[in-house]
């Protein structure tokens, strides 16, 4: 059976920045993975060439053992991979509901044509609710997405990535930015999906809850790979300590 | 009905599916073109040589459908290429071009433009009919897509594409789609025409009748189906019935854009749904 995600040797340079420089990973169906590393390292870069919103200059990104580095990101979707970015994006326009129906009935919109020829959207957006009660927005289904305040903007990218029915979900610091309660809500849903059976590749500074429900960590330093294995033995790494505390981040590394 | 009413409601009609075919490009999808006109006249002059030379209307029809929208595709193709506000210089360029190219070319009357060309057969009252009967269907059918799928993501495109891609949404295929059949339909107008007037010049397809067919989409509400239908009665009945506007086209147009998207937005649709609104709560 071939990974669900697989990297490899992928690397992209910005002018004079490595920004990955040549990663290679594979993740197992159902895994649950933590992307960290300190800020600069490439875990953005990484999750967005995975996602396909960027190119890398060389290696090569497997879904299921599909090749997927000529695609674009409409394309991956289509295959099972889903994503939340770092700063949010929703349709600020839309409604809430609107913008995980939207999601939810990605099977109409795979091309205009099919989309031209389906008019109904109440089995959309009945899902759309479901999801978006399971994320904890229920009772904002119809206030305008961009008029919520950040941290149920957070989930709402959680919702939406979930409508499309991803079999890998890439999340880009979910956490950031929320408070304790909220954070705390989120840690929540998204140990839900998992345990749909989906796999979680989770980016987050939060290293208390990374560690609380990852159940492998990658972490990524001048973007490179340094460290890839189970949590604590990780953390105990004192290259990966080095890196963390070169990033300023030993607090959290201690927690 | 006099010869003049007639041709004013043809002229009404025809305008109508052309600010309605501008709205799916750039109310429902986002893609700003000011260059309506160009496809509008690419149909009428397909339309024309066809009646010159074979006098068949259903061909004509035909002809005007698929070169206004194959000069549609090709600029959308370029829409892929560049950001949105660039799209409209692009679109601004590809009328003059229209324009330029027209009054060159002598199989195509050159400044002259192209005159006797033959008759429907339909009569002034049959043409108007036929011109109503296409206005209706490309209401229908624009409002059939605002409802649809399609429409749903025409607005995800339009709103942001790379959120839209996050959800399987292939934003270039949805403009390529916008562009195809809103310019099919321009064509069609412009086919409608050639039908009416039996003489066709570049002049009629110039960037200042784009602009104010942009401005019926804008004044009636950026993505309203029935606000753009309601613009375009009124705008077209403007000139007719104040001189000053007629001859200060440009001007007024251009002024009544620059107001509306000052001081109301959302255009007709949008101060008619406040005032419902309004009347709903008292
Ligand atoms: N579009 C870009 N152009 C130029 N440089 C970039 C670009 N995007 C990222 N970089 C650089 O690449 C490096 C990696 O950035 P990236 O955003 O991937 O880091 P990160 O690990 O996500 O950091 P953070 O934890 O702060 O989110 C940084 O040095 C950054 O400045
Ligand atoms: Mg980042």
């Amino acid at each position: 059976m071939s990974a669900a995600l697989q990297l490899d040797d992928v690397a992209i340079r910005f002018g004079g920045v490595q920004a990955v420089g040549g990663v290679s990973f594979s993740v197992e169906e159902g895994d649950f993975v933590g992307l960290i590393g300190p800020n600069g390292a490439g875990k953005t870069t990484l999750i967005k060439i995975i996602a396909g919103l960027l190119r890398p200059d060389k290696g090569r990104v497997q879904l299921s053992g599909v090749e997927v580095t000529a695609d674009g990101t409409a394309a991956r979707v289509r295959q099972g991979l889903a994503l939340t970015h770092q700063i949010v994006r929703p349709f600020r326009e839309m409604t809430v509901l609107d913008n995980v129906t939207l999601g939810a009935g990605y099977r109409h919109t795979s091309s205009p044509f099919r989309a031209l020829m389906h008019l109904d959207r109440r089995r959309e957006s009945e899902r759309a609710a479901e999801i978006i009660a399971q994320v904890g927005l229920a009772g904002t289904e119809r206030k305008l997405a961009g008029s919520l305040p950040l941290g149920q903007m957070k989930r709402l990218e959680v919702a939406r990535a979930l409508a499309v029915e991803p079999r890998v979900i890439l999340l880009d610091e979910p956490l950031a930015g929320l408070n304790h309660t909220e954070a705390s809500k989120q840690v929540e849903a998204i140990a839900a999906v998992h345990a749909r059976g989906i796999t979680v590749v989770l980016v987050e500074h939060n290293l208390e809850e990374v560690m609380r429900i990852c159940r492998r960590l990658i972490v990524l330093n001048n973007g490179l790979v340094i460290g890839d294995g189970e949590p604590r033995e990780v953390m105990a790494d004192p290259v990966v300590h080095e890196a963390y505390i070169g990033g300023g981040m030993a607090s959290h590394a201690e927690a | 009905m006099s010869a003049y009413e007639i041709s004013i409601i043809s002229i009404i009609g025809i305008n109508v599916i052309l600010a309605v075919s501008l709205n799916m490009i750039s109310g429902f999808c986002g893609q700003i073109s000011i260059g309506h006109g160009a496809f509008f006249g690419t149909g009428a002059y397909a339309a024309a040589l066809t009646m010159v030379g074979t006098g068949s209307v259903p061909l004509a029809i035909l002809a005007a459908l698929v070169t206004g929208s194959l000069l549609g595709l090709a600029v959308g193709f370029a829409s892929l290429r560049v950001r949105t506000d660039f799209l409209a210089v692009t679109t601004i360029g590809v009328n003059f071009l229209f324009v330029g190219f027209v009054r060159k070319q002598a199989w195509l009357g050159g400044e002259m433009g192209i005159s006797g060309i033959p008759a429907t057969g339909f009569g002034p009252v049959g043409n108007m009919t036929m011109i109503l009967l296409f206005a209706a269907a490309t209401i229908a059918l624009s409002l059939y897509i605002s409802r649809s799928w399609m429409g749903f993501a025409f607005r995800a495109v339009g709103e942001d594409e790379g959120t839209a891609a996050t959800l399987g949404i292939n934003a270039g295929a949805y403009k390529l789609a916008a562009f195809g059949i809103g310019t099919a339909l321009a064509g069609l107008a412009g086919c409608l025409y050639t039908f009416f007037t039996q003489f066709i010049a570049a002049d009629a397809f110039d960037f200042i009748f784009s602009v104010m067919l942009m401005a019926m989409v804008v004044i009636g509400g950026i993505g309203s189906t029935w606000g753009v239908a309601v613009a375009a009665v009124g705008l077209t009945l403007l000139p007719e019935a104040i001189r000053f506007v007629n001859d200060y086209r440009l001007l007024v147009f251009g002024g009544l854009l620059v107001l509306v998207i000052r001081l109301a937005p959302s255009g007709l649709a949008g101060l008619v749904q406040k005032a419902f609104l309004a009347v709903r709560r008292s």
